[in-house]
């Protein structure tokens, strides 16, 4: 009954983060820096990651429909469904996962062993809100942005691959990803992505929060952060593409 | 002034602090002694109201923490300074800012008059060189400075010190100790200081408590120490060498 308690501690942390900021000046000083160090500063790998696969993807779709039943522009609608279905919100959540949710289950397990959490609640300072509720905040207004980035970033991936190479021309793919194009699935990625990005935050945040002992215990911390919200990240798409486009 | 009476509290099955009653006065250093693991950091955190005690009362000026609401114990914390063994200052901001925090989250003063406040207690700690500096670009000693500065800056009724010497050397634990004392005579606070440090114990303990197994087995002042009977305080205050020979020439004389 573990997982149990685990929940409930979960829920009990998160009731505590959504409270109303001791000082809202602190807060709105929290949010904007917490905006560059989650959001901005993920961008370059959501750049490298976005247009790589976009390339990748479009390089692999052509090789893989070799059909002349199949239309010319296929190659490049596929490449954009599969780019705005799940590529530039599930899996680059995935990838984030790893790179913000480490980084935030470390900074407040860092700070939980060094004591600056119980530094904060002798002062009387609402720890949880203070440290974990801009986070999440910040994350949530980003993703979105970071996700329609990341489409774009992947689309021009694929058409730099019809451009320098002979895999696909320039009109093919151009027409295709704006082929029969359905704004629904953009509106389904960003319900998605802000899904994940509460995932990623708070279980990143819980799980650094609870963390006890020393160094091996922040790593532990990160470790159990990433693979969780992974699992709840996967979890949460199954349920979310049944409700949404089933 | 602050009391504590019949104090317990378990851990599990396991009893770490056992009807414990002490009064620690203000404008006075009351320190809390004793060896590793006998229960005087719970009995810290169970004053500070980071622990909940099993039952007894905790009186801040006859308030009793026990009965308070979580409310009414936020605003008491706004009265409580505490340093931490480790400093606890925040990695990101630096001196300066760390002494502002406070200020920032909970005071009601202009922007002015917070800084002003601020650069006063790091003079009052002679930081005033490393104000701007982050607390890995300074020294163990420095940073205890600054955490004190931060302890102060909201003007507390009670300073709580956790081993504030630990990873000192003698000289620096020296200055740190006297510090404390200062501050808590000069702004007439309450100091609860939880030392191993014996240097600490002759030199500035007003109002000492031993702890012994989770039970007080002994109070009284510096002086006292010497003329005490008490086994257990003797064995840990005089293991070393050293406070034997202090010990035998107090004796002779």
């Amino acid at each position: 009954m573990q997982w149990l308690k685990t929940v409930g501690q979960y829920f009990i942390l998160i009731k505590t983060v959504f409270t109303k900021p001791d000082r809202w000046r602190m807060f709105f000083r929290q949010l904007p820096k917490e905006m560059e160090s989650l959001g901005v500063n993920s961008l370059g790998i959501v750049i490298i990651i976005s247009i790589f696969i976009g390339a990748i993807m479009t390089i692999q779709t052509k090789l893989n429909t070799e059909n002349p039943l199949l239309p010319r522009y296929s190659t490049g609608l596929v490449t954009r469904d599969t780019l705005l279905l799940e590529f530039s919100s599930t899996i680059m959540c995935l990838i984030l996962a790893g790179k913000v949710g480490s980084n935030i289950a470390s900074e407040i397990g860092t700070m939980r062993i060094t004591e600056q959490i119980d530094a904060l609640e002798i002062m009387g300072v609402n720890s949880a809100n203070y440290l974990i509720l801009p986070k999440i905040l910040a994350f949530v207004i980003l993703m979105p942005f970071l996700v329609i980035f990341s489409m774009g970033v992947g689309l021009l991936g694929g058409y730099f691959v019809a451009a320098f190479t002979d895999v696909i021309t320039v009109s093919d793919y151009v027409y295709g990803i704006q082929y029969a194009f359905i704004p629904y699935y953009v509106t389904y990625a960003i319900v998605k992505s802000l899904v994940f990005a509460f995932i990623i935050t708070s279980v990143a945040a819980f799980y650094g929060y609870y963390a006890y002992g020393g160094a091996l215990e922040v790593g532990k911390a990160s470790t159990k952060a990433v693979v969780n919200s992974s699992i709840l990240i996967l979890l949460f798409n199954l349920i979310l593409t049944n409700l949404m486009l089933v | 002034m602050i009391e504590v009476c019949n104090l317990n509290k378990s851990f599990g099955n396991k009893q770490v602090l056992k009807d414990i009653s002490a009064v620690f006065e203000n404008g006075k250093t009351n320190l809390i002694i004793g060896r590793s693991g006998s229960g005087k950091t719970v009995l810290m955190k169970s004053i500070i109201g980071l622990h909940q005690v099993d039952c007894g009362e905790i009186l801040y000026d006859s308030r009793d923490l026990t009965k308070m609401r979580f409310r009414d114990i936020k605003e008491l914390r706004k009265e409580v300074g505490m340093l931490f063994q480790g400093s606890a200052l925040f990695d990101s901001l630096t001196v300066f800012e760390n002494v502002m925090f406070p200020l920032e989250m909970f005071s009601s003063m202009t922007k002015k008059d917070m800084m002003e406040r601020a650069d006063f207690c790091i003079n009052r700690v002679n930081l005033t060189e490393a104000k701007n500096k982050y607390p890995s670009e300074i020294s163990g000693g420095m940073q205890k400075r600054a955490a004190i500065a931060r302890s102060i800056s909201l003007n507390p009724k009670y300073l709580f010190c956790d081993e504030p010497n630990s990873g000192l050397d003698p000289q620096t634990s020296l200055v740190i100790d006297h510090l404390i004392k200062e501050i808590t005579e000069e702004f007439d606070i309450t100091t609860i200081i939880n030392t191993h440090d014996m240097n600490s114990v002759m030199g500035i303990g007003d109002n000492i408590i031993f702890i012994h197994e989770g039970r007080k087995e002994w109070q009284g002042s510096k002086n006292d120490i010497f003329s005490c009977e008490n086994k257990n305080l003797n064995d840990f205050v005089f293991a070393s060498d050293l406070y034997k020979k202090i010990k035998n020439v107090n004796n002779d004389f």
